[in-house]
């Protein structure tokens, strides 16, 4: 490699090991988001076992990835959620975890502040029980400010209060930032993807243009604010925000799902993105060696997006944005800033979504298999 | 807890790599991630990767610069050590 080339084109051509794994523990949960990324309700009966799972912790602090993910469905209805954060911590691997907040009593409030290496997020995705339940499900609210107040009294320290921008939040910005500060804890926003469940609800709760541009000058001024880097696709309106800007799927990301599966981010659980699984030859093998991401980390092209001069702060945004709404990868992000994505979307007469892989949710959801645009 | 009159580094003292920090070999260099606060670094060429390993070995800041970086990098190795050191990433020994 050249020695000139930039560090963010050394990650488009992927590491020795991910800097951001997401790895789920299950499909199993106790709500039912309409937004739930990776369609979660029902458990897998052929997910990772505690020993599975704890060969995988051994390979993952072996590979020196330094922490992860761990999300869900709720990671904490399983059974063995604190052997298995316990084991990883206590290898080194620390843990970031992600809960709805229902499991989240006194006790295991005090269980988690005992513990080193473990950041708590909880996630809220309105301000008032009106805007979070209409999404997250009646009483999840209440719940998730009951997980909180748990925390806090145990003295865990800054934990993160997670949030999905939607079109009924945005608004609610300064809200959100006020509720984190009583608390002393962290904000967190992350963008809404068509995934999973989303692929359905997509489109009436992700921001309008002018909210996403809101959120980009709010964003700006507040560089402690988490973003998880998933907003890069905004850094097309100027300044570039914090993080890496680009698309990290299988290059820098990747996501484990809780029966073994590896795919190339979070939010693209569907056949075309599973580059294999733990229990063939191991997480290393799958990520170094699969024929997915081999292809993920070569020289991708600029496609609609070589014109535009932004395109070195945007990189085209987000793989699962596109692929979920029916565009083209070689497309603009649907969210595109200038407007070309919704452009796109409304050149195609007749778009086809694609539908999940697996879908766990709990009621046989209408699936919104195709839809015409136009 | 950081001790202020270690706060900025002194090269004529010894220092180390903390041991809450792993770094974890690229090819660009290493990523370093600092477990209690949760930084992550990324250095990199492999020749600072090689003497941020290296600093413990030595009597003090000075004496790695000289065993390991040529006059004309000592500049931007001593700042790139300084950046690391703001990080918490070294501890003095
Ligand atoms: S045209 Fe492409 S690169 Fe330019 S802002 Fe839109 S999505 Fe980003
Ligand atoms: S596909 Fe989207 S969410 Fe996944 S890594 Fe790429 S930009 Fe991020």
């Amino acid at each position: 490699m050249p020695a000139n080339s930039s560090l963010r084109d050394r990650f488009e051509r992927g590491l020795a090991a991910p800097i951001c794994l997401t790895w789920e523990l299950t499909y199993a949960c106790n709500l039912a988001c309409t937004h739930c990324l990776s369609s979660s309700g029902r458990r897998d009966p052929r997910e990772l076992s505690t020993a599975e799972a704890k060969a995988l912790i051994d390979e993952i602090a072996a590979m020196q990835i330094f922490y992860v993910n761990v999300g869900g469905g709720e990671p904490m209805v399983r059974r063995d959620f604190f052997e298995l954060i316990e084991y990883a911590v206590s290898s080194r691997v620390g843990v970031k975890f992600s809960t709805n907040g229902t499991r989240l009593d006194a006790a295991a409030a005090r269980r988690l502040a005992a513990m080193d290496y473990l950041d708590v997020q909880v996630s809220l995705d309105g301000v008032d029980a009106t805007t979070n339940d209409a999404i997250r499900g009646d009483g999840s609210y209440a719940a998730a400010r009951r997980a909180m107040d748990h925390l806090a009294a145990a003295n865990f320290g800054p934990f993160k209060i997670s949030v999905v921008m939607t079109r009924h939040n945005v608004a609610q910005l300064d809200a959100f930032e006020a509720l984190a500060a009583s608390y002393g804890a962290q904000l967190r926003l992350t963008r809404l993807r068509p995934s999973g469940r989303g692929v359905d609800t997509w489109d009436e709760l992700h921001p309008t243009r002018q909210q996403n541009r809101d959120l980009y000058h709010w964003l700006v001024a507040r560089p402690d604010v988490l973003t998880g880097d998933s907003f890069f696709h905004l850094s097309a309106l100027g300044a570039p925000l914090d993080g890496l800007n680009l698309c990290g799927a299988g290059r820098v990301v990747c996501l484990i799902d809780p029966i073994g599966d590896v795919y190339a981010c979070p939010f693209v659980i569907h056949e075309q993105f599973l580059a294999g699984n733990v229990r063939d030859a191991g997480f290393g093998a799958v990520w170094r060696d699969s024929e997915l991401f081999t292809s993920l980390r070569a020289e991708g092209s600029a496609g609609a997006c070589a014109s535009c001069g932004s395109y070195d702060a945007c990189r085209g945004g987000c793989m699962a944005a596109k692929f979920f709404t029916g565009l083209e990868l070689s497309d603009p992000d649907p969210e595109c800033v200038f407007g070309h994505g919704e452009t796109a979307l409304a050149n195609r007469v007749a778009v086809t979504l694609p539908s999940p892989k697996e879908d766990h949710s709990r009621r046989v959801a209408l699936t919104l298999r195709s839809r015409v645009v136009g | 807890m950081r001790d202020l009159a270690t706060a900025s580094l002194d090269v004529t003292r010894a220092w180390a790599l903390s041991p809450e920090v792993s770094l974890r070999d690229e090819a660009f260099g290493a990523l370093a991630y600092h477990h209690g606060n949760r930084r992550l670094v990324f250095l990199k060429s492999p020749a600072l990767v090689a003497l941020v390993r290296a600093l413990e070995n030595f009597a003090d800041v000075n004496d790695a610069l000289d065993a390991l970086v040529a006059p004309n990098e000592r500049a931007r190795y001593l700042e790139a050590l300084r950046s690391l050191e703001r990080s918490g990433l070294l501890r003095a020994r």
